[in-house]
């Protein structure tokens, strides 16, 4: 599973990686989870649906991620513009 | 003789100091400014066309194909609404016919969030969102233009109704020029025609001149 943050002036970074079966990176996946969070981002999961429809799925816990999962994306949050 | 001679030098150099430090001062500090090795703060817009190339590529990753061309193509993309209700017009009554009509977004890059009934092309609202990132790593709160687009079509898709609550509500028209919208949505339309035509003319066949 790959951590993706969102940059302005640089796209996407990778901030961490790792095997959700393997306990060490679990553990290191879930701290950098809540340090994102902690942070003010938003975290999504780019899916698909059973009938092949792309979409994403916001997660606001570590937990609600599918165990499957290729990539978690963090974005800014949402503020209202003017 | 002599010291009175003395104490005329210290007097005409205790005068002259008071006159030329300052000047001389000010000349060291010039000297030493053209000097002073100032960090490169320039901008690279090469940097930028980076940033936005890796964000290109990350959008096409997670949207679907038709909404990855219509990005390419037009330069937006048309987010289904998902929630039971159309959003509702400021004023509209509870009795309101356009109730529950299938509803959609434009999302463009920085620019707010368009909602429209696509059956009628009527505009909806405006939702102004930003996704500013504070810890502004290159001087700049903004993502680059792919990355904003991404976040509003995530966020849409995954929790449209908190991106619409978290949004400021405006009438059409405050910030994109309805005019333009309507364009866009004509831009749409003939888009999705063509493309349609393409994929039902079979493979290796050329179309009439």
């Amino acid at each position: 599973m790959k951590f993706l943050r969102m940059k302005p002036g640089h796209g996407e970074v990778l901030i961490a990686e790792g095997d959700v079966d393997v306990a060490g990176d679990e553990e290191r996946l879930v701290e950098e989870f809540r340090r994102q969070l902690d942070q003010g981002l938003w975290a999504a999961v780019p899916s698909r649906t059973p009938a092949g429809r792309r979409q994403a799925q916001m997660v606001k816990a570590f937990d609600e991620i599918p165990r499957d999962a290729d990539r978690v994306i963090f974005f800014p949050r949402a503020a209202g513009g003017a | 003789m002599l010291l009175a001679s003395i104490a005329i030098a210290v007097v005409i150099v205790a005068l002259l100091w008071d006159l030329l430090l300052p000047p001389a001062r000010e000349a060291f500090e010039r000297y030493r400014a053209r000097r002073a090795i100032v960090p490169n703060a320039s901008y690279d817009p090469g940097r930028e066309r980076r940033a936005e190339q890796r964000a290109r590529e990350l959008l096409r990753s997670c949207v679907n194909d038709e909404e990855w061309s219509m990005y390419r193509d037009l330069g937006f993309i048309r987010v289904w609404g998902g929630m039971a209700q159309a959003p509702k017009r400021p004023g509209a009554g509870l009795g309101d016919p356009r109730t529950g009509a299938p509803y959609a977004y434009l999302v463009y890059p920085h620019k707010p969030v368009v909602a429209y009934l696509p059956q009628t092309r009527e505009l909806l609202n405006e939702y102004c969102v930003a996704f500013p990132d504070e810890t502004r790593p290159y001087g700049s709160a903004r993502l680059p233009d792919s990355d904003d687009v991404l976040a509003k079509w995530m966020a849409l898709t995954g929790d449209e109704r908190r991106l619409i609550n978290t949004a400021n509500m405006h009438l059409p028209g405050r910030q994109v020029d309805p005019k333009q919208v309507r364009r866009d949505l004509w831009r749409l339309s003939q888009w999705e025609r063509d493309r349609l035509r393409r994929a039902s003319r079979p493979e290796g066949s050329v179309p009439a001149p």
